[in-house]
C-alpha cells in the first residue's frame, strides 16, 4: 500500500491517493493496519481501486452523516450510483431515500420500534434469553454464532415481526445479499445477488399484509396505510426494511459482544459483579468491532470538506469502524471497555439515517447478555474462530467455546 | 459561557460550563455527567437523556417537537409534565443558569 500527494486533477490537488481496497479478502481478516493508514493519511483520502472519497476519522464520518442534503442516499448507500446504474433491486425507501420522501417513511418505522413499544416486549425478549442460556448451559460446549449469537435473535425476531414459522431459513442469507451488495462488483457481490433469486422470492412474499401476524412489527407497518400515513404499496418495502436489516445485524452485534467479553475476561467479570452494565458492554462492542463497518453516500454538489473540494455525483464512502476507533475522539480506543461513555460513536451512524433498529439490538443485547453473565461464570474460546466474509459487515462464522456454569 | 446545573436523584447537583451551541445532554456527557446515557448521541431516537426541567425554567424553554413528545411516552423513568429530552434543549446565553432534575433510571 502506498500513499502518495501527487496531483491527478486540480479538484482532488490536496486528497492523498491511497492503493487500498476495503473490500478484499485481505483486508476483511485484518481492516486494523489499513483503518489506521486511511485515518493518518489525511481528512479525506480517494481510494483509487474503486474511483471512490474515503473518510476514516471520526469528525468527517460524524459531519458526512450529518448532512444528508450535500451527501445523499437516495443516489445508493452502496458503490453502485442509481443515477447511473439499475439497483439490484428496487431500492429502500428509508435507506436509499432523502428527506422529504424518508422523513415521512422513517416516522413510521420510529413509531413501529419506539421505546414504548420495546417496553411492551422486554418481558418477552429477556424469557427467550433465560431460555437460550438453559439451552446453552446442557451443552457447556458449542458454537457461539449458530447457538447463541444467531440463535437467540431467530427465537424472538422473526415472531416479533409475526413472520409464518415456514421458510426462515431465508432471513440470514437475505440479509447477507444485501449487505453485500454495498459493496464494489467483487465475487462476494456477484455470487450473492446470482443466488439470490429464492431468498429475494421469500422476502417480497412474507412482505405482504396477509402473510403478516396481526400485532407483530410487520402488522404495525401495514396498520399505518389505514392512517395514511404510507401507501398500500410502500408498506410491504418498509416491511422488507426489517426483514434486510433486523436480523443479521443484531447477529453480528451479539457475536461481538461476546467475542469481546470471552476474549477480555477482566471485562465478563466486571459485568458478572455488575449486571447493570450490560446494556453498555453490548454498547462498546459495537463500538469496538462495528458489525457494520462502511456505508457509501453520494454528493450532491461540489463541497469542501476539511479541505478537500469534491465534486458533485461522486461516492463517499465512511469507514465507521474506523472512526469508532480514531484516537482524535477515543481514549485507548484498541481496548475494550464496557464502563466508557461510548455515547456519540458511529456504529448504529448517526443523523438521520440513523439505525431505526437500534433500540431493538440494544434490547436484544443487554438482556442476552444479562441472562449469560447471571448464570455463567467463565466463557472460554474452545477452537479457533473463523470470519465470515461481507462486504460490509463484520462478524464470525463460529466461534467455539466452553462454559463454566455460576 | 452559560451554566447548567443536573440535580441527581440523590441530591447532589453538578455544574457545568456549555460550549457555544452545545445541548444540554452534549454538555453532559462533555463533562460526564452521571444519569445522562444518551445512547444515539443527541439524534432524538432512544429517549435516554430524559430530564425534568426545574419548574422556573419550563415555560423559558422552546416548544418541544412531535417527534421528542413521542420519545417522552418510552422513558423508563415517568414522564411528568415537565419532562424533556436534554438533546433537544439547545443552551442559549437566555438559559445561563438552567436547573434540571435527573430521573432515577435512563433504561
Amino acid at each position: 500500500m502506498t500513499a502518495s500527494g501527487s496531483p491527478v486533477a486540480t479538484d482532488v490537488a490536496a486528497v492523498p491517493h491511497l492503493d487500498v481496497d476495503p473490500f478484499a479478502m485481505s483486508f476483511f481478516a485484518d481492516p486494523y493496519p489499513t483503518h489506521e493508514l486511511l485515518r493518518e493519511a489525511g481528512p479525506v483520502v480517494y481510494l483509487d481501486k474503486w474511483s471512490v472519497y474515503g473518510v476514516a476519522r471520526y469528525a468527517e464520518v460524524h459531519a458526512v452523516l450529518n448532512d444528508p442534503a450535500t451527501f445523499c442516499s437516495s443516489r445508493g448507500v452502496g458503490l453502485s450510483d442509481f443515477k447511473k446504474e439499475t439497483p439490484w433491486r428496487p431500492p429502500s425507501l428509508i435507506l436509499e431515500a432523502d428527506p422529504p420522501a424518508h422523513t415521512r417513511t422513517r416516522a413510521v418505522l420510529s413509531k413501529v420500534l419506539s421505546p414504548t413499544v420495546m417496553k411492551q416486549v422486554r418481558d418477552r425478549f429477556a424469557a427467550a434469553a433465560e431460555v437460550r442460556v438453559d439451552a446453552l448451559l446442557e451443552k457447556r460446549s458449542f458454537d457461539a454464532i449458530a447457538d447463541l449469537a444467531e440463535a437467540y435473535p431467530l427465537s424472538i425476531f422473526p415472531d416479533a415481526l409475526g413472520l409464518k414459522p415456514e421458510g426462515r431459513e431465508h432471513l440470514i442469507p437475505y440479509a447477507s445479499v444485501v449487505f453485500n451488495a454495498f459493496g464494489p462488483p467483487n465475487q462476494l457481490r456477484q455470487e450473492a445477488i446470482e443466488r439470490s433469486a429464492p431468498h429475494q422470492a421469500y422476502v417480497a412474499e412474507q412482505c405482504q399484509r396477509e402473510n403478516l401476524a396481526p400485532g407483530g412489527f410487520g402488522a404495525c407497518i401495514h396498520d399505518r396505510v389505514d392512517d395514511g400515513e404510507i401507501t398500500a404499496t410502500e408498506a410491504p418495502l418498509l416491511v422488507r426494511s426489517l426483514l434486510s436489516a433486523g436480523l443479521d445485524t443484531t447477529v453480528n452485534g451479539i457475536g461481538a459482544a461476546v467475542y469481546c467479553l470471552a476474549r477480555f475476561p477482566d471485562q465478563w467479570q466486571r459485568l458478572r459483579e455488575d449486571l447493570s452494565l450490560a446494556r453498555g458492554a453490548f454498547e462498546e462492542a459495537v463500538r469496538f468491532e462495528s458489525p457494520v463497518q462502511t456505508f457509501f453516500r453520494t454528493t450532491t454538489r461540489e463541497v469542501e470538506l476539511s479541505g478537500a473540494k469534491i465534486g458533485e455525483g461522486e461516492k463517499v464512502l465512511m469507514f465507521l469502524a474506523a472512526a469508532n476507533r480514531d484516537p482524535r475522539r477515543w481514549d485507548k480506543p484498541d481496548s475494550y471497555d464496557i464502563t466508557r461513555r461510548t455515547s456519540g460513536h458511529v456504529g448504529f451512524g448517526s443523523g438521520i439515517h440513523m439505525c431505526v433498529g437500534q433500540l431493538v439490538a440494544r434490547l436484544e443485547g443487554e438482556v442476552m447478555l444479562t441472562a449469560l453473565a447471571r448464570r455463567i461464570a467463565k466463557i472460554e474460546i474452545a477452537g479457533e474462530p473463523k470470519r465470515r466474509f461481507n462486504n460490509t459487515l463484520r462478524g464470525l462464522d463460529s466461534l467455539p467455546v466452553t462454559i463454566t456454569p455460576a | 459561557m452559560p451554566a447548567i446545573t443536573f440535580i441527581h436523584p440523590n441530591g447532589r447537583s453538578d455544574r457545568v460550563e456549555t460550549s457555544d451551541g452545545e445541548s444540554a445532554m452534549q454538555a453532559a456527557t462533555r463533562h460526564g455527567v452521571d444519569g445522562i446515557l444518551a445512547e444515539c448521541g443527541g439524534n432524538a431516537m432512544c429517549a435516554t437523556c430524559h430530564v425534568y426541567v426545574d419548574e422556573s425554567w419550563l415555560a423559558r424553554l422552546p416548544a418541544m417537537a412531535d417527534e421528542e413528545d413521542a420519545l417522552l411516552e418510552g422513558t423508563a423513568s415517568e414522564r411528568l409534565p415537565n419532562s424533556r429530552l436534554s438533546c433537544q434543549i439547545h443552551i442559549t446565553p437566555a438559559l445561563d443558569g438552567l436547573i434540571v432534575r435527573l430521573p432515577e433510571r435512563q433504561v
